[in-house]
């Protein structure tokens, strides 16, 4: 395909559901490659003026309140609950409310993000070929591999705007040229993690991440205040703003928001997306046609709406494979966290400043421990070295009465606490899904999406294996005291709870993966290998929903640079040529 | 409900800002004194829930659709406290479905259709209602640990709000109400929002 398809009349060229990071890099693409774009974005718009010059808005805040208590970047869980089960012994579900909630607004859940991003490794791609399969597991190579993607990823890299150290992960892939931004300051935590894992035999890195160290695209270099997770007040955060300037400068794309799309149309085979319907910001239910699709919701959102297009009975649209929504995976996420007899200060910087790679690297003594569990292999994930939360939260863990207002002085969990975070690498399974919910609603009248999410064995046995060996780094640290814990909850570590809340089932990653898997075979993935729906011509995916596996590493990057090579592939664009 | 925020607006008008909007004075001194048993005054460590004005975060937050725009988030981008104009006191409206959500939360379904497309939900101002009920009309007279006895007691959904909101009032930003002149971030050590100032290079690694 070489430009958009005008051969019936459309209200635009393309539709784009979502605007997050992987909405704005296809609106951005499009509206570049001259087609006329409307972005529909669920939530509201916080972030950018939508008339000339585009200018970012200034309403987001250092406000632990609004961001984090009362649903400021939203959804409401009472609008749009989901539910969730860990399997049909459950029941129809554990509970509905909130699951590990994705913030929804003009720029999706990019600005609340600490903005962390590392690229995959090649082996990410080849996971099966290089690791083999695992029982209970749906282990399978991507249709594409790390070289076919490296390109895309530089150009993210640019797009987004990204400051790191190029020659500092020893077990980096290859990479075309360096950062287009050195890195920003050490964490003083970090430095001292960084210098205790090195002792250990770990190989500590400078996070990749795209926060501004020096003015970029138009935007201040960061101030170090600390906030990345409740959107930046300055705009030093690149993640999706560029992007969605840079489509708007076009003057070919327009960005409604408070739009929710209720369904795809398509054409009476469902071969052929003919554009969607939604619900507007004054809940009136309108239609626009289009020539093209681009869906980025999010591999909740997304999945939830192709399974309520088309012919719901039939499984929805795009689904002849029967997995549309299958293969859900989230990182299982292990907490390793240490009180120091000293204050950190870690509430001061980015959220994160280093990473290591080395549990993505399984030595030959952990794939011993790995067969000493009966599994032929396993892989931990990327470790953030970080601080914890702010002050409220670490108020609400405190018991009440006097011990409390000493704790809060003393803040053992707070600015004497230190963190590493591992996000460990989740296997797909068939039976980890998103579909419909029988009874809940939304306050649309839409069926909530519903959750069924069980971690497999490989997860519990690689956080059981790596945890105490952080820990122990942590005590070399300085920790008077460590314990490690999981999300979700899975009897293990040393908080495990007996009998968890049933909320602590669900996951907090703020990730999400899979849904709509990608692969070569029409009969077991749901979309190509350009994103591309294998059912439907005109539609492509350009969120993390196509994950085959979820590798180790935080998704943004990986989803901006395959949602980038998907609608250029959809526009007939080359690939970027490489950086200098 | 009607008479209730009326009253409250007339009490806004004729007291100083930061007086009762939804509770009455009774209720009001029933969980000023509740909030400051769960997080009290500590010599040498801290102030308590009552020195932080932490009844009032509670108090503006039942009662924030008396306000308008509602009390429900904060201006931004900056609090004036280091650099740039303060705007956390320019309180954001809130959009149609905004204000739906935080009147079902906070008011509960009331057996109205547009809210109940759930079921019926029960909301903070319930909550409170039958917690101060249960801690009884004379608890802020009554001694400490009775008081504690009876906070034991009271329903669990409302201790578990009431903690929440606790340690939202005490440690959040002062323009909602607690955290009065700031004076628990002063006593934790902590500076809150800090733009557009925000951290040098050399506060960040060599603190």
């Amino acid at each position: 395909m070489s430009g958009p398809d005008r051969s019936r009349a459309t209200d635009c060229d393309v539709v784009v559901v979502g605007s997050g990071p992987g909405g704005a890099t296809a609106a951005e693409v499009l509206a570049t490659a001259g087609w006329n774009v409307v972005v529909l974005e669920k939530g509201r718009n916080l972030l950018i003026d939508t008339d000339p010059p585009y200018a970012p808005r200034d309403r987001f805040a250092n406000d632990e309140i609004k961001n984090l208590f009362r649903h400021y970047y939203g959804p409401d869980p009472l609008l749009e609950p989901k539910s969730f089960r860990r399997n049909a012994s459950d029941g129809a579900r554990l509970f509905s409310g909130e699951v590990n909630t994705m913030p929804s607004m003009v720029g999706g859940a990019g600005p609340h993000a600490d903005a962390k991003l590392p690229r995959f490794r090649e082996i990410d791609f080849r996971l099966r070929s290089e690791m083999g399969p695992i029982d209970g597991a749906d282990v399978e190579d991507w249709p594409l591999d790390y070289a076919d993607l490296e390109p895309w990823y530089a150009q993210a890299e640019r797009d987004v705007g990204t400051a790191g150290d190029h020659t500092a992960n020893p077990y980096a892939a290859w990479r075309s040229g360096p950062y287009p931004m050195p890195p920003g300051p050490d964490m003083y935590g970090a430095v001292l993690s960084s210098e205790a894992a090195t002792r250990h035999g770990f190989h500590p890195y400078r996070a990749p991440s795209g926060v501004n160290s020096v003015p970029w695209g138009g935007r201040p270099a960061c101030n170090n205040c600390g906030f990345c997770m409740m959107g930046c007040p300055i705009h030093a955060k690149g993640d999706p703003i560029a992007m969605l300037q840079q489509a708007l400068l076009t003057g070919r794309c327009e960005i409604r928001s408070e739009c929710v799309v209720t369904e795809i149309v398509a054409d009476p085979l469902r071969h052929k997306a003919l554009g969607v319907r939604y619900v507007d910001l004054d809940g009136r239910l309108r239609e626009l046609s289009a020539g093209h699709v681009v869906v980025a919701g999010g591999a909740f959102e997304t999945a939830r709406l192709m399974l309520r297009s088309g012919d719901i009975t039939a499984g929805g649209l795009g689904n002849s494979s029967g997995l549309l929504g299958r293969f859900l995976m989230f990182h299982f996420q292990t907490y390793a966290i240490g009180t120091f007899p000293f204050r950190l200060h870690g509430h001061r910087g980015r959220a994160v400043s280093h990473l290591m790679d080395d549990l993505m690297v399984p030595s030959t003594a952990d794939l011993e421990a790995a067969r000493s569990v009966d599994l032929p292999w396993f892989r931990g994930g990327v470790v953030e070295h970080g601080a914890a939360g702010g002050p409220i939260q670490e108020a609400i863990h405190y018991p009440s009465g006097a011990p409390h207002t000493a704790l809060m002085a003393d803040s053992p969990m707070r600015d004497r606490a230190w963190v590493f975070t591992v996000q460990g690498e989740d296997l797909p399974q068939w039976a980890n899904t998103v579909d419909l919910d029988p009874a809940v609603r939304d306050v649309h009248g839409l069926a909530a999406g519903r959750v069924t999410y069980e971690p497999h064995r490989h997860e519990i046995e690689a956080a059981k294996h790596w945890a105490p060996q952080l820990e122990a780094v942590l005590r070399d640290m300085g920790a008077v005291h460590t314990f490690w814990t999981t999300s979700p909850s899975a009897g293990i570590g040393s908080f495990a709870e007996r009998t968890p809340p049933v909320e602590r089932y669900a996951p907090t990653s703020k990730h999400w993966m899979g849904t709509c898997r990608m692969g070569d075979d029409a009969r077991t993935s749901v979309v190509d290998g350009h994103g591309r729906f294998h059912d439907l011509d005109n539609v492509i995916c350009a969120d993390s929903s196509v994950f085959t596996t979820s590798a180790g590493y935080n998704p943004t990057l990986t989803l901006i640079a395959l949602a980038a090579r998907a609608a250029s592939a959809m526009a007939g664009r080359p690939a970027p040529a490489p950086s200098a | 409900m009607m008479i209730r925020t009326l009253c409250g607006r007339l009490f806004r008008g004729a007291r100083p800002p930061g007086m009762p909007v939804w509770f009455d004075d009774a209720e009001y001194a029933v969980v000023e004194a509740a909030v400051e048993r769960l997080i009290p005054h500590v010599e040498g460590r801290g102030p308590g829930a009552r020195q932080a004005g932490v009844v009032d975060y509670i108090d503006s937050t039942l009662g924030a659709f008396s306000f308008t725009p509602p009390r429900i988030w904060a201006g931004g981008p900056f609090s004036g406290r280091f650099g740039g104009d303060a705007s956390f006191g320019d309180w954001e409206p809130l959009s149609r479905l905004a204000e739906l959500a935080w009147r079902i939360r906070i008011e509960g379904s009331q057996g109205r259709p547009e809210r109940e497309f759930n079921g019926p939900v029960r909301g903070w101002q319930d909550e409170y209602r039958d917690g101060i009920d249960a801690l009884g009309a004379d608890f802020a007279q009554v001694d400490a640990d009775e008081q504690d006895v009876r906070l034991a007691a009271a329903p669990e959904g409302f201790r578990a709000l009431v903690h929440q909101h606790a340690c939202e009032g005490m440690y959040g930003a002062p323009e909602y109400g607690g955290n009065r002149a700031r004076s628990v971030w002063l006593a934790i050590d902590y500076l809150g929002d800090v733009q557009p100032r925000g951290f040098t290079d050399h506060e960040v690694s060599e603190p």
